[in-house]
């Protein structure tokens, strides 16, 4: 009871990862999926907004339209399609995994590297699609 | 009446009380999402630099106004589920969980938002 009341000071994540843990690719590639995943909140509220002044008036809309095809807007729009091309294929690899396959170290780090280079290579496809 | 015991009723919930709901939510939300992002990519990838009058023709039609809800909707419930993950993993606590709070609030904010703007557009 005196301990409840004191509290446990358990080691939160991520404690593995430096001093444990030498930064891997499989690590690495899994880490990167959950940092495009929530980096891409940003591209939805671009997207979002640009959205909403499409719908409000034709100067709000060509307003929020040049910022989004801007330099600074382009840039920010490609690294959005390669988050989100990354986050794609590597949650692919993550409902791969799930099913129980490719968990030898061979197998998950060719897997990382389709993910990286993969996702480079749509997201070029994209923009000359697009 | 209650023919199971307390102890059968509390098998198979884990600490978050709801099981594997979350994991497999993620789960489906993913597949669904996989099916339709790149079509919506496309879509939005021509509409993005067009004139005004294209981009509301665009969302006037049936398709582009489908998909792009559906990846508003899902998109965002997604993101949230996920970003939960990332808190509870991070932080604890008051922070947890005002910080959970305060996402799934500020996603569905959004996610009216964005559905507003597409049904003005649509109709």
């Amino acid at each position: 009871m005196a301990e409840k009341s004191k509290g446990v000071e358990r080691p939160l994540s991520p404690f593995m990862i430096g001093p444990y843990y030498r930064p891997q690719l499989t690590s690495m590639s899994s880490i990167l999926t959950r940092i495009t995943g929530n980096a891409l909140i940003v591209s939805t509220l671009l997207v979002v907004w640009w959205l909403f002044a499409a719908a409000t008036s034709e100067s709000y809309f060509n307003f929020a339209n040049a910022i989004l095809t801007s330099f600074v807007g382009d840039v920010v729009m490609t690294l959005s399609a390669l988050g989100i091309w990354y986050h794609f294929l590597a949650g692919l690899r993550h409902l791969y995994f799930d099913a129980g396959h490719g968990m030898d170290i061979p197998t998950a780090e060719k897997l990382g590297w389709a993910c990286i280079i993969g996702s480079v290579v749509l997201t070029i496809l994209t923009i000359v699609i697009v | 009446m209650r023919y199971l015991t307390d102890r059968k009723r509390a098998v198979g919930k884990g600490a978050s009380g709801t099981g594997t709901e979350h994991h497999r939510y993620m789960q489906v939300s993913a597949v669904g999402l996989a099916l339709i992002v790149p079509t919506f990519l496309y879509i939005f990838g021509h509409a993005l630099g067009n004139d005004y009058a294209t981009v509301q023709a665009t969302f006037a039609r049936p398709i582009p106004a489908i998909l792009t809800g559906l990846v508003l909707v899902f998109g965002l419930k997604h993101f949230n589920a996920g970003f939960q993950m990332m808190i509870e993993d991070y932080a604890r606590g008051t922070a947890r969980k005002a910080s959970v709070i305060f996402m799934t609030a500020f996603t569905y904010a959004l996610m009216a938002t964005g559905l507003f703007a597409l049904a003005k557009l649509a109709l």
